[in-house]
Formats: C-alpha cells, structure tokens, sequence
C-alpha cells in the first residue's frame, strides 16, 4: 500500500515537474600560468588555450557552469589569478567557480570580490577543517565548494589524497565529505584519480554513495569519455553536476551533442 | 537614464553590475540614500543571509528609503526575499512590499531534494513585461535555500518540491528569485525588459 501510495505521489509529481532542476554539464579549465591545461592522470600538461575565450566559447554552447582551477596556485601568483577571474567574470554570463590553493577569508573574499561566484577549496580545508566553517559563515554555504581528490587502494575503500594528488590520507573519502558538509560546505566536488584522464567513465560507486547520501549537490569528475559515461553518473550514481576538461577541449564531445543525447535518454538538461 | 544598485554587506553586486555592462547600461553602485532616490530605475541585489542584511540595511535607514521608493525597483535573489513581509531565515521581518512568506525548503521522505538548489529551473507562467520576449519554461539560474510562497503578486512560478514564486511584482516593485546576471541570454533579457520595458 506504502509503496503504491508513494508511485502515484511520485507520477503526479512528475507531471509537475516537481524539483525541475536540471543536471549540470561543466566544463573545467586547468590554469597554469594563465593558459588553460589538461594532463592525465595529474601528470603530463598539455596546453589547450586561452581560457577566457574557451569559457566564453563554452557558456554560449550551454554549459551549465565553469571552474577553473589554478593548479600552479602560489602566492606570487595569485595576483595573476584574481585578474584573469576578473576577466572572466567581465565577458560569461554564466557561473563559475574558481579554485586552486585557496587558504584564507582573504583569497577567497578577493576571488569573489574579482567576480567568481563560488570557490573550492581542497588541501587547505582538509588540513583545518575549521576554513570551511569560516568561510561559510562569512560568505554562505553557496559559495563554498569543497574539492575531493580521491583514489580506491586495494583494499577497495576509497581514500582522500591532497596536494595535488601526491599525498595519501588515511581518511576515507566519505567521511571527510559528511564532515565538510557539517561545516558548511555547500557542494561537493569529487575527483577520481582512479579514473582521472582515463575517458573509461566515471567512478560511479564512491559518487553515488556521496550522491545519495549527503545533502548537499555531488559534482563528479574525471574519466568522462563519451556521451553513455554522462549518461550513467547522472542515472546510475545520481550525480547532480558532471565535470569533464579534455573530451571539451579537444572537441571530441561538444556541449549541445552531449545535452541533446542526455534529453533522449530522458535527463533533464538545459538547452 | 540613471540606473543605481544598492551598495550593502550582501555578495554578487559586481556580478550584477558586470552582466549590465554586458548589455551596454551603466550603472552606479552605492548606498547614498540621495542617489538611490533620484535614480530612475533601482536594483536591489543580494546573496546573504536575511537577518544581517535587514539589520545592515535599518542602520543605515535604507530600510524606510526602499520601501517609499516610486520608480521602477527590481529586487534579486535575496533582494526579493527582503521585499517579502517576513522571512524563516532568522525568523526575520522584512520589508512588506510583496504579502507573500519566505519559508525554509524542506525535503520530506517522499521529495528528497537537495538543499540549497543550486543550478538551473524552469520558470513558467510568466507576467508584464519583465518577461517580454521570454518563453515559457525558459531556464534560469537558481542558488537558494528559502523560497517566497505563491500568491496575488506572484508574476512567474518555478517548481522545487512544490511550485513557488520565482518572480514577483507590485506596483513599481519587481523581485526575481533567479540571478539574471547569471542566466546566460534569458537573464540579459530580463535584465533589458527591466532597463527598457518597464516604466512607473
């Protein structure tokens, strides 16, 4: 009866389109030294543009959102990297998130203050828990992403690693996102390294049970490769977000192919 | 024409005043109260918390300034919830311009949506010229976590959980629950509709 109950609630639902928010396409912009680059496996850059011009490419192709992240972030250039979110947020008409060696209220109220909408922070925030916790309280949980990169060990648990990916944790990858969630932090963003580079899918088991599990939205990253890879972490592990860079620019999958396809199948995309 | 945003502790003014500069309209930012009345149009951005910026705003007296404002006003994000008579966040009375609530999205066993939403919905019966030229069921850019209810001055609805107001209008006064400055080409168009269409 409970179950009947919940299927009829469940149709009339859907046919009000109750909870119409769409699943996200976002392409991510690796910044080094002011060019965009994307390497495999955390390894091996290759140059791929100006990032300014391929956001702004982006956001009139459909993409739902843009980060960018300085993965060359140092304090002497961060300077550098206020100036280009500046221009950023001058030409797209579209939100973006901006991330890479954020430790402070500081560089964040500088970021935001250059026109990003939200930061992700990652290292920083693993080491003191208690940024998190600041930052949303100065700035709201809606601007406060917090960046995962995680790896499966043998032992089949997933772990969280920092720096970059070259220093393992011993804390479990879920763990640590409940825990930033209690913060503050108002998304998650999840990188497999496991699957990072590979364009062989996603990890759908550790961004389903974030997904599923915590409150707030799941962003899941690395190993998108074609368009069916999009199709299962949104269906199969119920991802709300999915961020890819190479397969973007390298055009081997455009933006209103991948939505058109994901529309077929039934998700509700923006076009 | 003299177009002015409301300068107070709240986020997301230079993302407003850049997407204006997108669509070639200038505009001041400042929270003199002389230039806020003598503009011609008004926009009362906001991404915050209700309690703090209704403080901020009485300790300045810009609470009495907006309210009596006679020109075209448009009210964003938390800028419209402001507008609102009262708020659950903080349990916060506003300003009473709109009579509609703002209350607390509350996912249930049955609709477990997450909250904040954060991305892109659909808004749909859409009134006055703020949506001229805009389609039904167009998608716009949400990140909220409280929602105005529906009523007599709702002018656009949106469904999260249950259908609410994404858009509200009285008299000179325009709220959008949605970032227009960040909607893509809907957004620019609402924001032209609100410069050009819409006259007191």
């Amino acid at each position: 009866m409970f179950n009947k109950q919940y299927s009829t609630t469940n149709t009339l639902h859907s046919s009000v389109k109750i909870g119409g928010v769409t699943k996200r396409i976002i392409p991510c912009l690796d910044i080094k030294e002011g060019r965009t680059v994307k390497g495999t496996n955390f390894v091996n850059l290759i140059d791929a543009g100006n990032p300014v011009e391929l956001a702004a490419i982006y956001a009139q192709q459909g993409a739902d959102e843009l980060v960018f992240l300085d993965i060359t972030a140092t304090i002497e250039k961060r300077k550098t990297l206020n100036e280009l979110v500046n221009k950023i947020a001058h030409h797209i008409n579209i939100p973006f998130t901006v991330g890479g060696g954020i430790s402070s209220i500081e560089d964040v109220s500088m970021l935001l203050q250059n026109g990003a909408d939200k930061i992700s922070v990652n290292t920083a925030a693993f080491k003191n828990p208690k940024l998190i916790n600041d930052l949303a309280k100065q700035f709201g949980s809606q601007c406060i992403v917090l960046a995962i990169d995680t790896k499966k060990e043998e032992d089949g648990e997933w772990y969280v690693y920092l720096n970059g990916g070259r220093l393992k944790t011993k804390i479990k990858c879920f763990d640590w996102a409940k825990q930033a969630v209690d913060l503050g932090a108002g998304e998650i963003l999840l990188t497999s390294m496991n699957n990072d580079g590979t364009k062989q899918g996603f990890a759908l088991d550790i961004t389903k049970q974030l997904a599923e599990k915590l409150t707030v939205p799941v962003i899941a990253s690395g190993g998108g490769g074609t368009m069916e890879h999009f199709e299962d972490v949104f269906k199969q592990a119920k991802a709300d977000a999915a961020l890819a860079a190479s397969v973007f620019h390298f055009k081997e999958i455009t933006i209103p192919d991948l939505k058109r396809y994901l529309q077929t199948k039934n998700i509700e995309v923006r076009i | 024409m003299q177009l002015t945003i409301i300068k107070y502790n709240a986020g997301n003014i230079q993302s407003v005043l850049y997407a204006l500069e997108r669509i070639n309209v200038k505009a001041i930012v400042t929270d003199n109260v002389q230039q806020i009345q003598s503009a011609d149009k008004v926009i009362f951005p906001g991404v915050g918390e209700a309690s703090t910026a209704m403080n901020y705003l009485k300790e300045r007296g810009l609470d009495k300034v907006i309210k009596t404002l006679t020109q075209p006003v448009l009210g964003i994000c938390l800028g419209m919830q402001l507008m609102c008579k009262h708020s659950e966040e903080n349990n916060t009375e506003c300003l009473g311009i709109f009579d509609e609530e703002v209350k607390l999205f509350r996912p249930s066993s049955f609709i477990k949506n997450k909250v904040p939403q954060i991305g892109w919905n659909n808004i749909y019966d859409l009134k006055t010229d703020l949506f001229k030229h805009v389609k039904q069921n167009s998608y716009c850019y949400f990140v909220h976590s409280y929602y105005a209810s529906l009523g007599n001055h709702t002018i656009a609805t949106t469904n999260y959980m249950q259908p609410y107001s994404s858009a509200l209008q009285k008299n000179n006064f325009y709220g959008v629950q949605f970032h227009p400055e960040k909607s893509a080409e809907v957004g620019e168009q609402i924001l032209k509709n609100f410069v050009k269409n819409i006259h007191s």
